[in-house]
């Protein structure tokens, strides 16, 4: 009884029960991410084969030189670096108009350019890959057609699948980055403007001058979100594609490499070094975006 | 007088310009609902467009997806029940967790709120492996909990928690002490209450993300019994088109309940969902 109330008063002072509060993170931090990541880097030293394992050094990360896998890196990097040149500006401007006083019913087209981001990728999916039919009346080939275009076989060839991917991703997230520039168009004090207005610039020098230099945290702030969720694209492809196959690799990325080398062929060493390799990136361009940013701890006390 | 003219056709200018914006946005669901109307073997016929039979159209497709002779539903309710548990876990351990780092200064707060930043930056794809073989150790293939457990604390939604709390100041935790309030007593009867707002804007966020999520659940689960509802509705994506109907059918049905939910709850959607930026 006695130890019991013991047990308590520890449990309940003031000392102890931030560990308790914080304890559900440490937990799960440890059991699942931080082991994942420590038998990651092991396994990608290993050959596993069933029970057996045996060590072969650095064989798996033979897989780095693999014509397949390039292809498949130069993939993401490609569409990382178009889907952050749309994902920015577009939806920036789309921001400014939005935000303008000449506009009527703000609220209403806020709203609507939000919806896709309510869909999930395999509803989006299912629509894009049969817009994107090879059938003559399939919706794309018919709006191609009004300009006397011949039908296309769309999920071909590479040009067309990289049409798809971009159309798809600005579709979901133009509405949802557009909230982002709005929301930080919001803090930009409107008197910034008169008073600029007054001094005779024009709205094009405003935007320029003003508005631009003052949404740099938001730029940052989406340009992070826009590397990575570009670096780890995967459910897109394999929606469009039906599978993590898509004609001569056009549209496999690094997590697809990873899927087809960890879940379709089981080989588990190598899957692990493309995974070591993908968290090198990750941490790589973390660093550089620490250093453009500012620390990030700083940035947000 | 020319002044108001010339802002006239701005106006004028820019809302034709948000209606085409608009429009294009809303097509692809259009077409979605358009082709749910249609039998699906037409869908494989003549592909997904707009031309359509007005008169024989019809709602065929929706009474096969509720005639109860398919998983559809068994899908739908699996992901009702994820995402309902899912939510509830995830917003109180981390508003625990949030709690915790934005109230109290303890040995290693700094070094383990980095291990929090650490988990936001590192996209759940990179340990999709290795977290695999762990829930195939612990047995929860094809089971909810290996879907739910390890995304139990959501890094996202403890760093939100700790940014709304953080502007509550402390001294109101001493006097709460003071009239003889527990740590924990603090907690559930102070600051959950206040807490309120966040907790509808974030449980929309994270409803979003369990409803939504896809990768993680396919690869967890196999068994057409066990499935969510975005897994449920890629497995008929058959080049054969034999399941068009449903498929259809079911993705429109898959979206309604969330934009009726949108519809009324707008503010919290756009807060939860846009909850990332806030720190800028």
């Amino acid at each position: 009884m006695k130890k019991k109330s013991v047990f308590k008063k520890f449990l309940y002072s003031q000392k102890v029960a931030p560990y308790v509060f914080i304890a559900p993170f440490v937990v799960t931090f440890l059991v699942f991410f931080a082991y994942s990541i420590c038998s990651m880097i092991i396994m990608s030293f290993q050959k596993v084969a069933g029970a057996n394992t045996s060590f072969v050094g650095l064989d798996n990360y033979k897989i780095l030189s693999n014509a397949v896998f390039i292809k498949s890196l130069k993939n993401s990097i490609f569409y990382t670096i178009v889907t952050c040149i749309l994902m920015i500006p577009i939806p920036m401007v789309l921001a400014a108009m939005l935000n303008s006083k000449h506009m009527r019913g703000k609220a209403a087209f806020r709203s609507i350019l939000f919806i896709p981001a309510l869909t999930s990728v395999v509803v989006a999916g299912v629509v894009f890959r049969l817009m994107f039919g090879e059938l003559e009346g399939s919706f794309m080939n018919q709006v191609i057609g009004v300009f006397g275009v011949e039908p296309l076989i769309w999920l071909r060839k590479p040009t067309t699948v990289w049409i798809a991917l971009f159309l798809l991703c600005l579709w979901r997230w133009t509405g949802v980055n557009m909230m982002y520039y709005l929301s930080g168009l919001q803090q930009i004090p409107e008197d910034l403007y008169e008073s600029a207005s007054i001094d005779g610039a024009t709205s094009m020098q405003q935007l320029r001058y003003i508005t631009i230099p003052l949404l740099k945290p938001t730029t940052i702030y989406v340009l992070t979100i826009s590397i990575f969720g570009g670096m780890a694209m995967f459910s897109e492809s394999y929606m469009l594609f039906n599978g993590n196959k898509s004609p001569n690799n056009v549209g496999t990325t690094l997590v697809g490499m990873l899927y087809r080398m960890g879940f379709e062929q089981n080989n588990l060493g190598i899957a692990s070094a493309i995974g070591v390799t993908f968290l090198a990136i990750v941490l790589v361009v973390n660093l550089f975006q620490l250093k453009l940013n500012g620390t990030l701890g700083k940035g947000e006390e | 007088m020319s002044m108001t003219k010339k802002s006239k056709i701005m106006t004028t200018c820019l809302f034709i310009f948000f209606l085409a914006v608009a429009a294009i946005t809303l097509l692809p669901l259009a077409l979605l609902a358009v082709s749910s109307l249609r039998p699906g073997s037409d869908l494989m016929r003549y592909g997904l467009n707009f031309s359509i039979d007005w008169a024989s159209a019809n709602l065929n497709e929706y009474k096969l997806l509720f005639s109860g002779e398919n998983a559809y539903f068994i899908w739908y309710k699996n992901s009702l029940v994820i995402t309902v548990v899912q939510v509830a876990l995830a917003l109180f351990l981390s508003a625990c967790v949030g709690y915790g780092f934005a109230m109290y200064n303890f040995k290693g707060k700094n070094a383990i709120f980095l291990c929090v930043l650490l988990v936001m930056m590192v996209p759940t794809e990179v340990i999709l492996l290795p977290l695999y073989r762990l829930i195939v150790g612990m047995k929860l293939v094809n089971n909810m909990w290996g879907i739910i457990l390890p995304y139990l604390v959501v890094p996202m939604l403890v760093f939100f928690f700790r940014q709304y709390l953080s502007g509550i100041p402390k001294d109101f935790l001493d006097a709460a002490r003071v009239d003889g309030c527990t740590e924990y007593g603090i907690f559930f009867k102070i600051m959950v209450p206040l807490m309120k707002p966040s907790f509808a804007a974030m449980g929309i966020y994270q409803g979003m993300q369990s409803w939504n999520n896809f990768l993680w659940p396919m690869i967890v689960t196999n068994s057409i019994d066990k499935i969510t509802l975005p897994v449920g509705l890629q497995s008929l994506l058959s080049p054969y088109g034999n399941n068009y109907d449903i498929l259809i059918a079911g993705s429109c049905f898959a979206i309604i309940p969330i934009l009726v939910l949108f519809i009324c709850f707008q503010r919290y959607f756009i807060e939860g969902m846009t909850a990332g930026g806030v720190k800028g």
